[in-house]
């Protein structure tokens, strides 16, 4: 509780961790928070204005092409936004830590092909992959969370690969060895704890990327039409940009808003947690 | 007399372009409830010979030749799943580095209740109360809060004894200790040279006491070995080695170690002839070994 609080006064995770709960906020109570349907067309009450524009307060930021509720799309697209970056980010991060740990630990022709993957994974080129993917998936959210994956796992391969080649040279691993520990356990319950702090910097910066990704993947329509995305809300704001700046403006401040939160998050808690930048 | 540890001609090279051996035919002994110091300057392969007998010698070094005897076993080539059965329950090590070999984000208690539950399948409480035992033979206060406690929360003098508990904890055959107080204070050095006597002599645990520093030899040992450039020079019982240094090398040692007893008297550095002789021998040695690449 005490160590909370200490994380909590530096300004930079203070944001993240404001953002943070804003989003779940949103995500966890978007059906009360929003107060309309999002999907409520009123096609008499087309492109109402916000509020500051002179618009009435039954539509705080106004409507859309449709008449439906600018808010409660915002608020609908950040449960989506939250839901798909924290299952991707989760899902990247299981499979990228997995293989670090047994590339980084067992060294050797584990480490040659994992490493191998890796890097051909990375001159891969992400979109391509991303299109490939729709086509054969069809549009959809877990098309987008696979997509996610099957782009970012690399991240934390490399990164989590190269802790580990540090904590294994480490004394207290060859202590582990002296006392008789089997290799898994050594990895599992010695090494492992070690990098945790490594994966959470990791995971949060990685949720930031993927609400970046999802909203680009929504705005091509890989995403789900079914349900309001921060992307798909700039898309349809495009169009109107003329008439209604805001269409389009108010989702990229969400994205921007989240991302920055996320990163600061993330670089605080890497600061934070980084024994030698902390001391 | 029987022996428990038996190295004979044990050779280790560091593959590499060009290999440099790091051992050159060492031979040692130690015999059951015997502390053997084993003596040399830094790069002398002390630490070598330890970890060929851990089995924690670097990846790209190998043993070509020799052997390593643990009472009566063969366990120069020892696979690593029985090495496993072996390390913690019969040859225990205690580390040189006390502040980096305990892991960091790990309370006490499981690093030292690992080592017992998994040799002698000691349950938790059973574990926790041999823990709490252990730590007494320690000499470490209050071991209820102590087992609660993260290793940065400890001295060094603190967690240099709990290594020194984890060491004993399953009553090993023979302890190797790599220079356990190079990285203490003196006071603190004194302590812990006085405890590890203690323990050895209630427990008859053979040590193999790994140091640089021939006061410490003299205080604590039975017998010595000098290394230098991955040989040994000179084997022989503490009092005989003292008294009279057969070899070159040893005298040249013991004439460079500061002596309290004696003050005001100038330490006499080892002397650059002899350290070009001693590697002059090691080449034309190194040059008759087999498997040599041009």
């Amino acid at each position: 509780m005490n160590a909370l609080v200490q994380l909590l006064r530096r300004p930079r995770i203070a944001f993240g961790a404001l953002v943070a709960l804003a989003l779940l906020m949103a995500a966890l109570a978007a059906p009360w928070l929003s107060p309309h349907d999002p999907l409520d067309q009123d096609l008499f009450n087309a492109f109402a204005k916000p509020l500051w524009a002179g618009g009435d307060s039954a539509h705080l930021l106004g409507t859309d092409s449709l008449g439906r509720d600018l808010l409660s799309r915002l608020i609908h697209g950040a449960r989506v936004a939250l839901v798909v970056s924290f299952v991707a980010a989760l899902l990247a991060g299981l499979l990228g830590t997995l293989l670090g740990l047994a590339a980084g630990y067992y060294g050797g022709k584990v480490d040659s092909v994992v490493s191998r993957l890796v890097e051909i994974w990375m001159s891969f080129p992400s979109v391509l992959l991303c299109i490939v993917l729709a086509a054969l998936l069809g549009a959809g959210l877990h098309t987008v969370v696979i997509a996610i994956v099957i782009i970012d796992w690399t991240r934390f391969c490399r990164v989590v690969r190269a802790e580990v080649l540090v904590q294994k040279s480490q004394d207290y691993v060859a202590s582990a060895v002296t006392i008789g520990l089997r290799p898994a356990r050594i990895l599992w319950q010695e090494i492992l704890p070690n990098v945790v702090p490594l994966l959470l910097t990791l995971f949060t910066l990685e949720m930031g990327i993927a609400i970046v990704v999802e909203a680009i993947l929504s705005f091509v329509g890989l995403s789900s039409a079914n349900v309001p995305t921060w992307g798909g809300i700039i898309q349809e704001g495009r169009l109107y940009v003329n008439q209604a700046w805001w269409l389009m403006a108010a989702p990229m401040l969400c994205i921007i808003v989240a991302v920055l939160g996320m990163n600061a998050l993330g670089d605080g808690l890497r600061d934070a947690l980084d024994p030698v930048k902390a001391r | 007399m029987s022996t428990l540890l038996q190295i004979s001609d044990l050779r280790l090279r560091l593959e590499g372009r060009p290999p440099a051996w790091l051992l050159r035919g060492v031979s040692l002994e130690v015999a059951p409830g015997q502390i053997v110091g084993l003596v040399g300057e830094s790069g002398a392969g002390k630490t070598m010979v330890s970890r060929v007998v851990l089995g924690i010698a670097p990846a790209n070094a190998r043993v070509t030749g020799g052997s390593v005897f643990f009472d009566g076993h063969d366990i120069t080539h020892l696979n690593e799943a029985a090495r496993r059965h072996l390390l913690g329950r019969e040859i225990a090590f205690i580390p040189q580095n006390p502040m980096t070999a305990l892991n960091p984000v790990e309370r006490i208690e499981p690093q030292i209740t690992d080592v017992l539950r998994m040799h002698l399948g000691l349950d938790r409480v059973r574990a926790r109360a041999r823990a709490l035992e252990l730590l007494h033979d320690v000499h470490l206060r209050e071991p209820e809060r102590l087992l609660r406690r993260y290793p940065h929360e400890l001295s060094g003098g603190m967690r240099q004894r709990v290594l020194i508990a984890i060491a004993f904890a399953c009553r090993p055959k023979l302890v190797i200790a790599d220079e356990p107080t190079t990285a203490l204070d003196v006071t603190v050095q004194k302590q812990v040279l006085r405890l590890i006597r203690e323990l050895q002599s209630h427990s008859g645990t053979a040590i193999l006491f790994i140091t640089h520093d021939l006061g410490v030899v003299a205080r604590l040992c039975d017998h010595v070995h000098v290394m230098h450039g991955g040989r040994v020079l000179e084997s022989a019982p503490v009092a005989q080695l003292f008294a009279s240094p057969a070899h070159e090398y040893t005298r040249a040692l013991i004439a460079a170690t500061p002596r309290f007893d004696r003050p005001g008297e100038l330490l006499r550095p080892i002397p650059v002839a002899l350290t070009l002789r001693l590697a002059e021998d090691a080449r034309v040695l190194d040059s008759s070994e087999p498997g040599k690449r041009g």
